[in-house]
């Protein structure tokens, strides 16, 4: 044992107290629980610099997450296409792979094969032909697809006018598209320097691209189509075959190549699903048809940040557009607008897609529909609404129905039999669309109460929590507004059955009420605005004068959030 | 107080539902049975192939779906042993429960998430304060930015301001606009190449040579003409995380009366450079840098898919590239490449900015330049010859080489190959053009690579090249070859596609310049 001096504890403890500096406790914040801090009530939460010193973690967590408690309910928003739900599973491999980054192929290899067996499943199942070469890629959402797709058709028909020795100045490339095209569509045609020829919408046409004013405005500067699948205003799918034949007749009369582009961002998940299916041919089936885009995170199931794109051949993809990169001996190639990014969205869509299966596809799909069929009625039971979208009207036509119907025997037939599935009813007698109701006062409604403004039912269902927009119609449709809401997995028909409950009484509450009544509260609508913006700082105000600046940038064209 | 309540009869509740259609069209879709298995291992998919190019016919459980993903990635790398990135993979639990709670939020849906959008105006504000932007006074000066996906996104928004501006310029002075080109140095990373691609715009490189890896202001300013839309210059080259002269440059285009816009490309140097060298002037301090980006995945210390752009003030940004969109009575200005996308990250961003505090991030970019030095030093002392700049002049990396001689068996690619037998991703690459093909090393320090953890990698940096000094010459190429095919993903890849390999209209293509992972 080794030797040891004696030491009295008492006397270093008493030495140490008489030399250890005065406590500065100002400098270290109290600290006992998340809200003991003076954040809670002495100072403000930083908002416009970073502040000298940092604070505790828990306290910083509670915080925002208080904050965040003031945005809305993601279920109860039924403007948006985008999906808010995930099953736990999916939310755990989710938040397990929140730090990869999609673009270091080299360190996650695995990510990598999971989004180029996706890019594989979606090519089939938009029916890629075994003769060609489909090539696709993930991308952040279809606003990128549709840049990259719009860009490939740029260059193709650059170089298709440059070895016919014509100029690509003078008068320049042009798009079609109709003017119920979402907003990243026109953004393409801006940033890219494309002429965009919007095309008007009309009731004849169901308010999407009209095949008609197609071939008027068609010329050999045309570099493409872009006809979307699903349009966003009332869910009608836009006639690619319709659009694609008449394509076909204009090369035979006038020589004119000019491609489609399909924006599938919403049905691309809905339409290969269901029993309607799109009614008509709209994928690699047709040749023209050169690429499709959908969004991972509306119908396919995913939450916000996952987009797809697959061109029919490699050929459609021009090479002077792909980047090669090395990473320790390897080679990747890359054609996005975005670079490092997170994978864990094409984790979920793999998840999604081998976990639901097309069965699995189809039975969520088929619930959105009939929910959207069962709301529509509803509505018009009423007598008060009218529907703009379509899918709950049987189609008029026989043959095509009969020809659906035995297209859908055909596929369920090795399904589940019995006598249970002949009573159960599908969406194959009904005219395809997407899962969204776009409704609005009956005209008979509108002469007997005048005063009553149809927006006024979009703000008082806010007060309810329930967010359902109203906007006008894309031109020259632009008269009429609608209500809108979209159908989306996680609307369950006891939601449904609230919801119609809500619509009604708030239309009730609204015929009770006289014109001063809705003047007053149109007036309180106008003054929240103004509000918000004082809040928002030196910052935002600026961004605001933008923002007003360019106000009518799009000549009046109200644009859907999707 | 308790609500009274009847119980209502048959009637009541049929006539409950408010009209017979309901009623009639609740449907009775079947659900098949699901078949139940003991464990995930135990069901008929885990001796299945998983599904990899058709959608399966029928669905399969959530639990084995997730089991079999799940297992399926573990195969992906260490992040902790990737020194290749700079992007973060380390966050706190409470950030991560932040981000994991938001991830199903729409961040551009305005009217729903009001918060969220609120939370991105700060953190513009406060990335805005931190480079010495101009704050407005009145509404119409001062600066404006936005978040994005990626520093990709933010230079592609940045080059098209600037090409949009300088075109608006050309028409109202009636000259042609068709030639637009921009000044940039050769180490770019390759997303200034795809946005002068993409955008048409014709690339004028400085080249670097074999003792400067950056941009020679003389140089720069003497390939400006006309036509110039604007000069890239990069805080942080990828390659040795040299900071550009961007004073310099900006100093002689004040001399030479050269109205040309600057953006600074501050992908990593951003959240770096304002913390560890606050003296150095390279942001809106100087008059002709009208933006700049940085990625808050980077030294901003968020996990990939958020970035930020800042202009000077709203005139840099043309009205036209901005679009509006209305949506419940609220504008919205965006300008964008992409729409709808998660909010997590940028929610993760506010906190980091408001948890760490400029002290914090001091604290932490202060640490990173201490380690960044050591192993400079470590590997100096080993003999290796090093690139990167130390203490503060250059982001927190060490880029070295083997010295040159002659009879030496293998070469940096070797060395790094060899390194990933023991985990470490180290990559090597080519440099930028004009520089007599410099292959070098490089290993990024970043939050969670810790001097203990340099420690153990100096060691390895050893022995692998005692071990490759043993080595004839083919023993090494057959070596490597092994290592290339057996311990690399890249090299079992069978992903590339072979019309797009070998393209020649890149840097890379044209002179064998490898891209540096960012």
């Amino acid at each position: 044992m080794s030797l040891g001096r004696h030491i009295d504890p008492e006397d270093i403890i008493h030495h140490l107290e008489s030399v250890r500096p005065p406590s500065k406790s100002t400098n270290k914040p109290h600290h006992l629980t998340a809200y003991s801090t003076p954040y809670t009530s002495q100072r403000d939460i930083p908002k416009y610099e970073i502040p000298r010193e940092g604070a505790p973690s828990d306290t910083v967590y509670s915080m925002i997450n208080d904050e965040l408690d003031l945005d809305g309910r993601p279920n109860l928003n039924l403007a948006s296409f985008v999906d808010t739900y995930l099953d736990p599973n999916a939310r755990k491999l989710f938040t397990s792979n929140l730090a990869k980054n999609l673009a270091d192929n080299d360190e996650y290899p695995a990510l990598l094969s999971m989004s180029e067996r996706c890019v594989s499943i979606l090519a089939n199942l938009w029916g890629a032909s075994k003769s060609e070469h489909a090539v696709g890629s993930p991308t952040v959402g279809s606003s990128e697809a549709v840049h990259l797709a719009g860009l490939s058709l740029k260059r193709r028909w650059q170089a298709k006018m440059k070895a016919q020795g014509k100029s690509i100045h003078e008068p320049g490339p042009n798009i079609i598209m109709g003017s119920n095209a979402q907003v990243a569509l026109l953004k393409f045609a801006r940033y890219f320097e494309v002429d965009a020829r919007i095309l008007p919408v009309s009731e004849k046409s169901d308010f999407c691209l009209d095949p008609d004013l197609v071939r008027e405005n068609v010329d050999e500067n045309t570099i493409g189509v872009f006809v979307i699948l699903g349009s966003t205003y009332t869910g009608h799918y836009e006639p690619v075959e319709r659009i694609c034949q008449l394509l076909d007749e204009i090369q035979k009369e006038k020589g004119w190549d000019v491609d489609v582009h399909v924006d599938a961002a919403s049905g691309g998940f809905v339409a290969p699903f269901t029993y309607a299916g799109a009614g008509q041919k709209w994928n690699f089936e047709l040749p023209r048809v050169k690429s499709i885009n959908v969004s991972g995170h509306k119908y396919g199931l995913v939450t916000p940040g996952i987009g797809w794109i697959v061109w029919r051949d490699e050929k459609y993809l021009p090479e002077e557009l792909i980047f090669e990169l090395h990473y320790l001996g390897g080679t990747e190639k890359s054609y996005t607008l975005n670079f490092s990014r997170p994978g864990a969205q094409v984790v979920v869509q793999y998840y999604n897609l081998i976990h639901l299966g097309f069965g699995g596809y189809r039975e969520i799909m088929e619930n959105c529909l009939a929910n959207a069929r069962v709301l529509s009625r509803g509505l018009e039971e009423t007598g008060w609404y009218t529907c703009v979208s379509d899918i709950h009207r049987p189609v008029k036509s026989n043959s095509v129905t009969g020809r659906i119907k035995a297209a859908a025997e055909t596929v369920t037939g090795s399904g589940t039999g019995g006598e249970e599935e002949e009573e159960k009813e599908t969406s194959a007698g009904y005219t395809p669309g997407l899962p969204v109701v776009s409704f609005r006062f009956t005209d008979e409604f509108k002469q007997e109460f005048p005063h009553i403004k149809q927006e006024d039912v979009s703000l008082l269902l806010r007060a309810r929590q329930w967010i359902i927009p109203n906007y006008a119609l894309p031109p020259n449709e632009d008269k009429t507004e609608i209500l809108r809401v979209v159908i989306r997995e996680s609307m369950s028909f006891d939601l449904l059955d609230r919801l119609v409950t809500d619509i009604v009484q708030v239309t009730e509450q609204l015929i009770d009420h006289d014109e001063v009544d809705l003047s007053i509260m149109r007036k309180q609508r106008g003054r929240k605005h103004p509000n918000r913006k004082t809040d928002k700082g030196k910052g935002e105000s600026v961004k605001e004068k933008v923002g007003e600046e360019v106000k009518r940038l799009n000549g009046g064209i109200h644009r859907s959030v999707c | 107080m308790v609500h009274l309540s009847t119980i209502p009869d048959e009637q009541q509740v049929i006539s409950g539902k408010l009209a017979d259609g309901i009623r009639k069209a609740h449907l009775q879709l079947v659900n098949d049975d699901d078949s139940f298995t003991t464990s995930v291992y135990g069901s008929k998919f885990a001796a299945r192939d998983l599904p990899k190019h058709e959608m399966p016919e029928a669905e399969m459980s959530k639990d084995v779906a997730y089991r079999l993903i799940k297992d399926h990635l573990s195969l992906d790398g260490n992040p902790i042993l990737n020194l290749a990135s700079f992007v973060t993979t380390y966050m706190e639990e409470e950030a991560e429960k932040l981000m994991a709670e938001s991830f199903s939020k729409n961040f551009i849906d305005y009217e729903e998430y009001p918060q969220s959008a609120d939370i991105q105006n700060r953190c513009v504000s406060m990335i805005g304060r931190l480079f010495h932007a101009p704050i407005g006074v009145e509404d119409s000066v001062g600066a404006i930015g936005t978040s994005c996906v990626g520093s990709s996104e933010a230079i592609m928004l940045a080059v098209l301001a600037m090409k949009r501006r300088w075109k608006n310029k050309r028409v109202e002075e009636g000259k042609p606009y068709d030639k637009p080109n921009i000044v940039m140095s050769s180490a770019v990373q390759v997303c200034w190449e795809k946005a002068a691609r993409y955008f048409e715009v014709e690339e004028k490189l400085v080249y670097c040579t074999e003792d400067r890896y950056v941009i020679d202001p003389e140089e720069t300013v003497n390939l400006v003409d006309e036509n110039t839309i604007g000069i890239c210059a990069i805080l942080g080259t990828t390659y040795t995380g040299e900071y550009e002269d961007v004073k310099a440059v900006n100093d002689l285009l004040t001399k030479k009366g050269l109205n040309i816009p600057i953006h600074v490309d501050a992908a990593s140097g951003g959240f770096v450079a304002p913390f560890v060298v606050p003296d150095l002037e390279w942001d809106f301090r100087l008059e002709h840098v009208v933006s700049i980006n940085v990625s808050g995945h980077k030294y901003g210390l968020v996990y990939p898919g958020v970035g930020w752009v800042v202009w000077r003030s709203a005139e840099y940004l043309p009205q036209e590239l901005v679009f509006n969109i209305n949506y419940l009575g609220a504008d919205q200005a965006s300008f964008t490449l992409n729409f709808s996308k998660g909010a997590s990250q940028v929610i993760g961003q506010y906190y980091q900015l408001i948890r760490l505090g400029k002290h914090g991030y001091r604290a932490i970019m202060s640490n990173l330049t201490r380690t960044a030095n050591y192993l400079s030093d470590s590997l100096a002392a080993l003999g290796f010859i090093i690139m990167s700049k130390k203490s503060g002049e250059g982001l927190p990396l060490v880029a070295f080489r083997l010295p040159p001689q002659e009879d030496r068996n293998y070469d940096e690619f070797a060395l790094a190959h060899q390194l990933r037998v023991r985990g470490w991703v180290v990559p090597a690459y080519t440099m930028a053009p004009n520089t007599k093909n410099l292959k070098m090393l490089r290993v990024v320090v970043r939050e969670d690579f810790t001097r203990n953890r340099c420690d153990s990698l100096i060691t390895d940096i050893n022995q692998c090249q005692q071990l490759l000094e043993q080595m004839d010459q083919d023993s090494v190429k057959k070596q490597q070859e092994f290592i290339h095919k057996h311990n690399t993903s890249s090299g079992k890849a069978t992903h590339n596609h072979p019309k797009f390999r070998r393209e020649k209209h890149s840097l890379q293509g044209k002179t064998g310049k490898t891209h540096a992972i960012c």
